[in-house]
């Protein structure tokens, strides 16, 4: 069982520089069609400063920097038995290529269920670009199988 | 008023019951795994490994729930804005196989006014050809 005393844990924060390439190579991966997410002068036409990232892609900021696998590591959670339970996004500002954005990260509720078979951990996260603006809270569900 | 197959316009007067156009994928390949996993950063071997993949007791890869997700991302910026994207919250419900043949699709649950913009909440997900929903949630968008 991971130790509830692990609620309220803040996780280094994460910091990731958006690269045109990198949201480019992730909107081809998913599929995109939209011009104005995989071309930057198609992004411009349509008033954007730049490429837009899509709307979970903020989701890498964290996962590049491993901040929350090893906090999975250090809660003793074997990383072959986590399962993605929810994700949600609540958006404050557009991110554009170019943008530096911090994630800093809260353990929230610990709770199991089916006797402790199922383990589930929440985090709860906030993002602010590099002037300090807020662009997103973010909140995951951790799903462990015992 | 669009065609029920069409779906609704963003710009139209849209009410409760209105449904975006679906968006229809391709059965999914491990090509889309792996090249999601170098994007995204979610490097987790049961997306791209096989042998990792049995070893943690799956038939195969399977895909992200981020992929799952990122495709109704794909349903809503393709009806609306990405700027007009108040939230969008989902549940990983069931595991994405490979072959998989999954639609997303969108339909208008609730209007309402806050911070004196009209926002709609759509219900979401993606269902596979047998009608399995692998990922579903709701998504708040701010109305022109």
């Amino acid at each position: 069982m991971i130790d509830r005393a692990f609620t309220g844990k803040a996780l280094p924060k994460s910091i990731l520089t958006i690269e045109a390439g990198r949201l480019n190579f992730f909107a081809r991966a998913i599929g995109e069609t939209n011009p104005i997410y995989l071309d930057e002068a198609a992004a411009k036409a349509a008033g954007h400063s730049s490429l837009p990232a899509p709307p979970t892609f903020i989701f890498a900021v964290e996962l590049d920097a491993g901040a929350m696998a090893r906090a999975l590591v250090e809660m003793g959670v074997r990383l072959n038995r986590v399962l993605h339970g929810e994700q949600s996004f609540t958006y404050h500002a557009p991110v554009y290529a170019g943008d530096t954005i911090t994630v800093e990260t809260r353990i929230g509720d610990i709770y199991d269920k089916r006797g402790g078979a199922l383990e589930f951990i929440e985090l709860n996260s906030s993002a602010t670009n590099q002037h300090g603006k807020p662009v997103a809270d973010i909140r995951a569900v951790v799903v462990v199988r015992n | 008023m669009s065609a029920p197959d069409s779906g609704v316009a963003y710009g139209d007067a849209v009410t409760i019951g209105d449904r975006l156009p679906p968006l229809a994928l391709a059965p999914l390949s491990r090509t889309t795994c792996a090249l999601f996993a170098g994007s995204s950063g979610d490097h987790n071997p049961i997306h791209i490994d096989s042998d990792a993949a049995k070893a943690a007791g799956l038939p195969d890869v399977i895909g992200h729930g981020m992929l799952s997700m990122a495709m109704l991302g794909r349903l809503l910026t393709n009806w609306a804005p990405q700027a007009a994207l108040r939230g969008f919250g989902v549940r990983f419900q069931d595991t994405t196989q490979i072959g998989d043949a999954v639609t997303c699709s969108g339909e208008v649950v609730e209007r309402f006014v806050i911070d004196g913009e009209v926002r709609v909440k759509i219900a979401i997900a993606a269902i596979d050809a047998a009608g399995s929903t692998k990922t579903a949630g709701e998504a708040i968008v701010a109305l022109p």
